[in-house]
């Protein structure tokens, strides 16, 4: 891929506070009209990342270039090619949420004029019109993130940072500001995403770069993640403890008392094939189940198998 | 867009504020004021000046200086404020000149000194104290009590830079009045015990202090000693030397950031 217009590619990246290695040779490239997310547990390094590509901290080590530009040479153009959302709004509180985006557009290079159309813009796009003239201080944790995430992009920047743009939001606030991401990338602006919720990467992300300990740990879609924890399951509940003995024996998979499941590895056939095949053996057996589905692993179960290593 | 022109939008939504929360900068001023009259009616009785003269239009111009000084919250409050909220690394992640921030610190916080400079000359207007040395001395000390507050901002950017924690902006807040009490402000350093009234000559504070009283001619409480002679050059300087110090300190606390 063309490093000049790759919207970020990291190299080596190692940064140190005392004895702590927040990061510790990440490599990252995000491609160009995607959705790229950082997960990873807190302390893995995923906000000292954010800050060393948006020119905030200085690494010890490695390169970035974002946009083309190396943020250690030339972080005017980096600056002028990204928007950065913090992990907290960083809005002015006792302005109005119109006055906020006039301030940021201003600050970025905007005449007064083009600063206030910019602003009525992202407040129509972001459905925060009607709140524009009211105080911050006065909006729920999801306008502000709203309001913070149209801040981030009144230069129409060709790369967004977003730093756990959900933490410490309810389950509304966390919707609204999904619905706003999509918007955003609907619109053709490339994300980079950090987040310590996994189905936040999973609703949101092309691609996902797993963090542990300042390293990438696991990269890929999110059904290639899943794909790696050895693929589909197939899951027969059976109707009662009695049963359970013999339903795994024709399914051939193993049994769990507790729950009563027997759960099936679907193997290189695929979850469908074996589906299949362990409905065919309990039809040929005469045994009748409560349930069977088939069942992905889900990204946690990924998370935590890859991240084991990393903590350890 | 000039770092001047970023500086100015950065201002204005300074005064945005004052405008939204009036009290703030309200009661600043207020507390100026309550000082004047706590000193100069209930202490000021007990107080008496080396050299003559009446303790109010000594005192005056000591609230002056004061109010400069106590700027140093204003300021590093700001400051800290901004750095928690995120609002300091947005500002550091836009394409706009690193001089523009202090420089938007800057007007809002000479308009806000400006400010509390009218209202506490009016005030000593009010309670009898009069500036007796013509206009243009009189220009040249507000234009003194201003450069002392240029020092001063420099001092609260560092500060507010350096220390983080929650606790610091009360700390200073605490310790301000000390180094207050420590200066000719509210008495003479000549009825102060050897040490401390050598201290309390050399307070930057007490220079522009005298300086003022020199200029507005009120009673000065001094009889001998460098800031009896060279006031005026004294208030000139420190502020100079201040700015000296804590302006390359302070943007190397803001270059540090990106540690």
């Amino acid at each position: 891929m063309d490093p000049t217009t790759t919207p970020l590619l990291a190299r080596g990246l190692h940064k140190r506070y005392g004895a702590t290695r927040a990061l510790d040779g990440l490599d990252l490239e995000v491609r160009a009209g995607t959705v790229h997310a950082l997960l990873g547990p807190n302390g893995a390094g995923k906000s000292t990342a954010v800050h060393a590509f948006a020119t905030l901290t200085r690494c010890d080590e490695g390169e970035v270039r974002v946009a083309g530009h190396d943020v250690r040479r030339s972080p005017a153009a980096v600056r002028a090619a990204i928007g950065l959302v913090g992990q907290f709004p960083a809005l002015d509180e006792v302005l109005h949420g119109r006055e906020n985006l006039v301030m940021f557009g201003r600050l970025h290079g905007l005449g007064a004029r083009q600063a206030r159309s910019r602003a009525e813009e992202l407040l129509a796009s972001f459905g925060l019109t009607e709140a524009a003239d009211r105080k911050v201080s006065t909006y729920s944790g999801g306008m502000r993130r709203r309001l913070d995430i149209a801040a981030g992009l009144v230069r129409r920047p060709a790369l967004l940072f977003l730093d756990e743009p959900t933490t410490g939001l309810d389950p509304r606030g966390r919707n609204e500001v999904w619905e706003a991401v999509r918007a955003v990338v609907a619109a053709g602006t490339t994300v980079l995403l950090t987040t310590q919720y996994l189905d936040e990467a999973d609703q949101l992300a092309d691609r996902i770069t797993v963090l542990g300990a300042g390293r990438v740990v696991a990269e890929g879609t999110s059904s290639e993640l899943k794909d790696r924890l050895g693929g589909d399951r197939v899951i027969v509940t059976a109707r009662s403890a009695d049963d359970l003995a013999r339903v795994a024996a024709a399914v051939g998979g193993e049994a769990d008392a507790e729950t009563q499941r027997v759960t099936v590895e679907a193997g290189a056939g695929g979850g469908t094939v074996a589906l299949m095949n362990a409905v065919r053996a309990l039809d040929a057996a005469g045994l009748e189940v409560a349930d069977v589905l088939l069942r992905r692993p889900t990204l946690d179960e990924v998370f935590l198998h890859v991240t084991e290593g990393s903590a350890a | 867009m000039s770092a001047l022109q970023q500086g100015w939008v950065m201002t204005q939504r300074e005064l945005k504020h004052w405008q939204r929360e009036p009290w703030t900068p309200v009661f600043g001023v207020l507390f100026s004021v309550m000082l004047l009259l706590v000193f100069g009616y209930l202490f000021g009785g007990a107080i008496e000046l080396p050299g003559g003269g009446d303790y109010l239009p000594y005192l005056v111009p000591g609230m002056l200086a004061l109010a400069m000084m106590f700027g140093v919250e204003t300021t590093m409050s700001a400051i800290t404020n901004d750095s928690r909220k995120g609002v300091t690394d947005r500002l550091r992640s836009l394409p706009i000149s690193s001089t523009a921030v202090p420089l938007g610190r800057a007007g809002a916080d000479l308009a806000n000194s400006a400010l509390q400079l009218a209202v506490l000359l009016v005030g000593g207007l009010l309670v009898g104290w009069r500036a007796e040395g013509g206009l243009a001395a009189a220009a040249l000390a507000v234009l003194l009590l201003l450069w002392l507050r240029v020092a001063v901002l420099w001092i609260g950017i560092y500060l507010g830079l350096v220390l983080r924690g929650e606790g610091a902006v009360m700390a200073v807040q605490v310790l301000v009045w000390p180094l207050g009490f420590l200066s000719n402000l509210f008495v003479a350093p000549e009825t102060m015990p050897g040490w401390l009234a050598f201290l309390a000559q050399w307070n930057p504070v007490s220079a522009t202090a005298a300086a003022c009283r020199d200029l507005f001619g009120n009673p000065v409480g001094v009889t001998d000693g460098v800031l009896a002679d060279h006031a005026v050059l004294a208030a000139t300087l420190w502020p100079a030397v201040l700015t000296l110090v804590f302006l390359p300190l302070s943007a190397r606390a803001y270059r540090r950031l990106a540690r």
